[in-house]
């Protein structure tokens, strides 16, 4: 059953080591054959548009962890309304009622937040 | 179909490595991603018995861990920024105190 | 579809500490910041509430939530353990958190959300229940530790606490998964009833509970788990550690005696030697470690170490005595609430002598404590006695019971093991009682008055400890019965 079943992705086998030796030989001709004139402007990040300043790699600001821990905290417990969402029929006045009281523990986490000033940017 | 044993050997596999690079990693964000994966693997086991017993419980259990990693990953976060603030390193080996 | 009224009151602790602890949080940023003092009332008021709340939720056993909790003699057993011990703590840290000029509301906020974690894993009856428990009680738990912001060892300890602690949760949900996968089920009832079927999964089943099995290992504190302990016990606020010292091993020991002999009874026997090799590993390590120790606090953790030991011999007895197993986990309940009371007095006189910023916590900084505060002296000496097992204290009666079981199931090395290294034991507490009475201080140095909190945590555990010596009785009773409830 294995065997059979792994068969059929052969095909899919043979396209990707078609495509990775392609695009494997186009590079390697290219570096070989082709020749190079490097200039001040063809060496940049972007050949046009705005002039890179800096490193990307450089530190920036503990404010955006903070912001990014709250949309991913918020984020992610909304994920409870999908399973509630598809049996919401079926549990009736009580799925609404529970899931009021889920999103009221939510509103007093975001209220306590709110007072602490986290969300205040220039804090 | 691809059988579930495929399924929970690559559990098995990603649950090894996370447990090796919780060992050997020194860097307290790795170890932290290695936590991360080892949480993953569980569910993807969670997932595969879930769908070899029929039954859909076990894709409940998934939302609750991920739930739960979401927030031990903010806890968590936070007390690594506390300490790269205060040492500049995020070296497991330099933050000793206290003597383990 | 509404659940019926008795299941709101079967979870009355849980709902009473999340409110109060909502309300602490959401209030403290409104009031102003000479007015703190009233957080401390505030949680008070939620510990005392917490308390009648377990007392409504005994009157209506049986389970809860579609079999998700369930309310029997045994949870209502760990429910006054965790939450008579966080009551404790909310008196204990209120001084500290004045002295140490740390925020108030947080503090009592988190303190009850880990409570609550805790108490659901006190009467959780299913595995992932019990995960949500745990991470409740263990994510609060991480924040308390790193509550001394300003202090570096606290967020070491809030972090080695945070990433092992992580690490173990992980293992206890590969557990859960495999045998999710061997049974079809989480329900520990449904578990027993599938594994006795189901015998060409006994090697899932058996992987999956020594998976379980770390990560309880790693709450309680048992070896080859128990590396995080000193750091974190020495790191976090002291209040906090002696938390950490009473609630969750309580709560640990619960789901691990519920694993073990409600979803795991007869299936597997593989689990006694892993209980067993534990227990042996955990008392050596821990006794012989704890001698080296010139910190209050990391001797005291590495007491805790062992103590967690003592408990799992009293687990392994249990398991071997087969249908006789109500002595050895009735044990294990009685001991759980002697030792909540030693480890709660004695780090909250660790915290009481600390002084500002936790500054004295060496053994030698002890020194001339008899003259100096003789009532403290003599509370603290107390703890230590009961810690070590000399009679009239109840750590007495708690050996004395783990030893009757272990004896009677016929486990001679564990006995032998746990006599030896109670001898050793004797070595580090009767040391730091020497240096209280019988060594001059070296330097003038008065201790701070004691705080009304401190105060009233002293007398209580004191109390109970005597207490629990002279009329062992009810308690035992009570102990005995929940151990039935387990079956």
């Amino acid at each position: 059953m294995t065997d059979s079943y792994l068969n059929q992705y052969v095909p899919l086998l043979v396209h990707m080591i078609v495509a990775a030796g392609l695009s494997a030989i186009l590079i390697l001709l290219s570096t070989f054959v082709g020749n190079r004139r490097p200039t001040r402007a063809k060496m940049q990040a972007y050949e046009c548009g705005m002039r890179p300043t800096g490193d990307a790699r450089e530190p920036f600001s503990v404010k955006f962890y903070l912001v990014a821990m709250l949309f991913i905290l918020f984020d992610v417990e909304a994920i409870f309304f999908y399973p509630w969402a598809y049996v919401f029929r079926d549990l009736q006045v009580f799925g609404f009622v529970e899931m009021m009281v889920y999103i009221g523990i939510l509103l007093v986490g975001y209220l306590y937040l709110w007072k602490k000033g986290a969300l205040d940017w220039n804090r | 179909m691809v059988p579930s044993s495929y399924y929970l050997v690559l559990s098995a596999v990603l649950f090894g490595l996370g447990v090796v690079a919780f060992v050997f990693k020194r860097n307290i964000i790795t170890i932290f991603m290695s936590i991360e994966l080892m949480l993953n693997a569980v569910n993807l086991a969670f997932v595969t018995f879930s769908q070899h017993l029929g039954k859909l419980n076990g894709q409940v259990f998934v939302f609750f861990v991920i739930v739960v990693a979401a927030a031990e990953a903010a806890v968590g976060l936070a007390i690594i920024i506390l300490i790269a603030k205060h040492r500049q390193s995020l070296n497991v080996e330099r933050v000793d105190l206290l003597k383990l | 579809m509404f659940p019926p009224i008795q299941d709101i009151y079967r979870i009355a602790p849980e709902l009473v500490a999340c409110l109060f602890g909502m309300l602490i949080m959401v209030a403290d940023p409104f009031v102003p910041r000479e007015r703190k003092g009233a957080m401390g009332r505030l949680g008070l008021a939620g510990a005392l509430g917490a308390l009648v709340a377990v007392e409504l939720m005994s009157r209506h056993a049986g389970a809860a939530m579609n079999g998700l909790l369930v309310v029997d003699s045994f949870s209502v057993f760990l429910h006054m353990i965790i939450y008579g011990a966080a009551s404790l703590v909310v008196l204990a840290s209120y001084d500290y958190l004045e002295r140490e000029n740390l925020q108030q509301g947080e503090f009592y906020a988190l303190l009850f959300f880990a409570t609550c974690g805790m108490g659901i894993m006190a009467s959780a009856t299913e595995l992932m229940t019990v995960f949500v428990g745990l991470e409740i009680s263990s994510i609060a738990s991480y924040i308390l530790a790193c509550y001394r912001r300003a202090a570096l060892k606290s967020h070491e300890s809030a972090m080695k606490y945070f990433l092992l602690g992580s690490f173990a949760t992980a293992f206890f949900l590969y557990g859960v998964a495999m045998v999710y996968g061997a049974t079809g089920t989480t329900s520990l009832v449904a578990i027993r009833a599938a594994a006795a079927h189901a015998t060409d999964h006994h090697m899932l089943l058996t992987l999956g509970f020594g998976m379980l099995f770390v990560g309880m290992a790693f709450k309680i504190a048992a070896a080859p788990f128990q590396v995080w302990t000193p750091d974190v016990y020495e790191g976090a606020p002291t209040p906090v550690t002696a938390l950490l010292a009473s609630g969750p091993k309580a709560a640990a020991f619960a789901v691990l005696l519920r694993i073990v002999f409600t979803a795991f009874g007869d299936a597997s026997s593989t689990w006694f030697w892993i209980v067993w090799i534990s227990a042996a590993l955990t008392m050596v390590v821990g006794n012989f470690a704890a001698v080296a120790q010139s910190n209050v606090k990391r001797m005291l953790a590495y007491s805790s170490i062992a103590h967690a030991g003592y408990l799992l011999v009293a687990v392994a007895a249990a398991g071997a005595a087969g249908e006789e197993s109500a002595a050895g986990i009735a044990a294990v309940l009685f001991y759980l609430v002697a030792y909540a009371l030693m480890k709660v007095g004695a780090f909250t006189i660790v915290s009481h002598l600390g002084g500002s910023g936790e500054q004295r916590l060496e053994i030698d900084d002890y020194a001339g404590l008899s003259t100096r505060q003789p009532t403290t002296a003599a509370c603290l000496a107390l703890y230590l006695l009961s810690l070590l097992g000399l009679p009239l204290t109840a750590g007495f009666l708690g050996k004395v019971y783990i030893f009757q079981a272990a004896l009677d199931a016929k486990l001679i090395w564990l006995v032998v093991i746990m006599a030896v290294t109670t001898v050793v034991g004797a070595f580090y507490y009767l040391r730091v009682i020497w240096v209280m009475y019988f060594r001059e201080a070296q330097q003038d140095w008065t201790p701070a008055p004691v705080a009304p909190g401190v105060a009233a945590v002293m007398f209580l555990t004191a109390a109970g400890i005597l207490a629990l010596f002279f009329f062992p009785g009810p308690l035992m009773t009570f102990a005995a019965h929940s151990a039935l409830s387990l079956r």
